[in-house]
């Protein structure tokens, strides 16, 4: 019976052992497959090149990484201050019982899958951006033009594809700074928005800054919602209503006829996407741990 | 201060206010309003659509005519693969954090690349599985490969979520357990374990939605074949692909709104099943 049991905590520790393993082997074979090509071109050739046109042997990846940061930021300018109000409503303003409907609301938003959003802003965004914003751009630079497929396109999608992240952790956040904060500024005279915005959003700083590099970390992840919008072209934008192409999209669309040099780039590309992914999810965990006390 | 001073004050700040508690509203209800257009616009155009031929037939064309049977019948494959793979293995993490391991070194560890898998993106996942599954395995592109790479993809969430409920069972459970001779794996299986059900099932819910909605992964893995696949080691592709490979190609406005609407009111079944479990879970 012993051995039995002896047996069975070590399948289970096995098993735990599996996500990291997981993780190891990802490591292992995004690295192995495009490390090769990016020792042959050039470490700093293929992150700072600025012509991306694989059929030619030319793998400049900067236009993509300029495509994933105007979109990213594009998002993050619409999804972080969307977001906190959205957390401040829900946790200080609201009621708890059309909070909890709000905040399924929120979640309903996390649940649809990212190609439906990406098919959404091809069908509706798009053209919106041709027929209705172009005008109003074109009233202050007349040359300006747009398919409707740009940066502007994506940086919506993804902010409200980023705001249930952003909602969700400020919102636990703001919930979880003490009571006696709160108490205490009131007490002294402050109404409401002054105690919202001088004594909680600053208590709840690490759990909001960490909620955006995660939302930001989802934005530069994502791939079908930007595949389907930004019109991927592998150029430096000059504006909002530019086409671009993003690290991700490039993979997904290239991948399925390329060459094997070419499917090597696009490991390699894979490779810039884990680097800047993982450090990012690293600062969030840290900044977590290093402000996490300062609300208790 | 002469009451004038304060009349000045209590107008600016209550100025202040009304600004300040506006604005808040104001982005509150346009999140609000996102979600229902998207869920609106895409199930007014798609509704009417989706009929018992969608559902039954095979594409045609591509695609541009007939339903999307095989394609149904894809994502049910991919998504049970996916399933049976990592519950057991999610389940059986969770039982470890809570149940066996002394928070040590190791367990921080296990726990932070736990952490770590959750956050990959997709894409990267579909490339891992491309070259390991695919190619390096030889498995080519099939259903196989496509639910070994997504019960990757849904591990963490598996373990999160039979963690969070493990974690809500009493000591007092355990203990009486214990102590009436029962062997630590009896108590887990036969006293911890079923209070826990509702947990695992919200668990399993939320995995299968995301094997639902997933697409860059699929893609890379599973490849894009309309046929009926008859072994796991047949291509085959899932709705979201299918959605993609419409919506990026142009073949059908009809088709692809149709099986959008579908998507969205899985999603919807998902979200409303997972609500109610955990409704459940709350009162017990």
């Amino acid at each position: 019976m012993k051995t039995y049991e002896k047996v069975i905590e070590k399948v289970i520790l096995l098993c735990a052992v599996a996500a990291t393993l997981s993780v190891a082997l990802i490591t292992v074979f995004i690295f192995q497959s495009g490390l090769p090509v990016m020792a042959d071109y050039g470490v700093f050739d293929f992150i700072a090149g600025t012509t991306w046109k694989p059929t030619n042997g030319q793998y400049g990846i900067f236009p993509l990484i300029a495509g994933t940061l105007s979109v990213t930021l594009g998002a993050l300018a619409i999804g972080i201050p969307t977001g906190i109000a959205c957390a401040v409503f829900l946790a200080e303003i609201l009621p708890p019982k059309p909070a909890r409907l709000f905040k399924s609301a929120i979640e309903l938003l996390a649940g649809i899958p990212s190609v439906v959003y990406g098919f959404f802003g091809l069908v509706v965004l798009v053209p919106a951006i041709r027929n209705y914003i172009l005008p109003v751009f074109q009233i202050f630079d007349p040359d300006i033009t747009t398919t409707g497929f740009s940066i502007l396109a994506g940086a919506v999608i993804l902010a409200i594809m980023i705001l249930p992240t952003i909602v969700s952790m400020s919102e636990n956040a703001i919930a979880a700074v003490p009571a006696e904060y709160k108490e205490a500024s009131l007490a002294l005279g402050a109404n409401k928005r002054e105690t919202i915005t001088k004594v909680l959003i600053p208590a709840a700083k690490s759990g909001i800054i960490s909620s955006v590099i995660l939302g930001m970390g989802r934005a530069i992840g994502e791939t079908m919602a930007v595949l389907l919008i930004t019109g991927n072209m592998a150029v430096i934008p000059g504006s909002v209503l530019d086409s671009v192409a993003t690290l991700t999209g490039t993979i997904a669309m290239e991948m399925s006829y390329a060459s094997p040099t070419h499917q090597q780039a696009l490991f390699a590309v894979g490779i810039v996407l884990f680097v800047i992914i993982m450090l990012l999810n690293l600062t969030a965990q840290l900044t977590v741990k290093r402000l996490g006390g300062e609300g208790k | 201060m002469s009451g004038v001073n304060t009349d000045r004050l209590k107008r600016k700040k209550s100025a202040a206010n009304g600004v300040f508690y506006g604005v808040i509203g104001l982005l509150a209800a346009l999140t609000l309003a996102c979600l229902i257009i998207i869920i609106g616009f895409i199930l007014v155009k798609g509704l009417g659509n989706i009929n018992w031929e969608f559902l039954s037939q095979e594409p045609r064309r591509m695609g541009r005519e007939g339903g999307i049977f095989s394609v149904i019948v894809g994502t049910i494959w991919v998504t049970l693969v996916s399933i049976v793979i990592a519950t057991p293995i999610g389940i059986a993490s969770a039982i470890y954090f809570t149940e066996y391991s002394k928070e040590g070194r190791l367990v921080k560890v296990i726990r932070f690349f736990t952490e770590v898998l959750a956050g990959i993106p997709s894409i990267i996942f579909g490339l891992f599985g491309f070259a390991f599954f695919v190619v390096f395995l030889g498995m080519g592109w099939s259903v196989i490969s496509g639910g070994l790479t997504l019960s990757m993809m849904i591990l963490p969430t598996l373990t999160r979520a039979t963690e969070e409920s493990l974690k809500t069972v009493p000591m007092s459970y355990r203990e009486g357990s214990l102590s009436l001779g029962a062997t630590k794996w009896q108590t887990i299986v036969k006293v911890v374990l079923p209070c826990c059900r509702p947990g695992i099932l919200t668990g399993l819910i939320l995995g299968i939605g995301r094997a639902i909605g997933e697409t860059a992964a699929i893609m890379l893995t599973v490849g894009g074949s309309l046929r009926l696949p008859s072994s796991l080691f047949d291509s085959t592709r899932t709705m979201a692909v299918h959605l993609y490979m419409l919506a990026s190609e142009g073949l059908s406005e009809e088709k692809t709104y149709a099986t959008a609407a579908l998507l969205i009111i899985i999603v919807l079944i998902i979200n409303t099943a997972a609500n109610l479990i955990g409704k459940k879970l709350g009162t017990l």
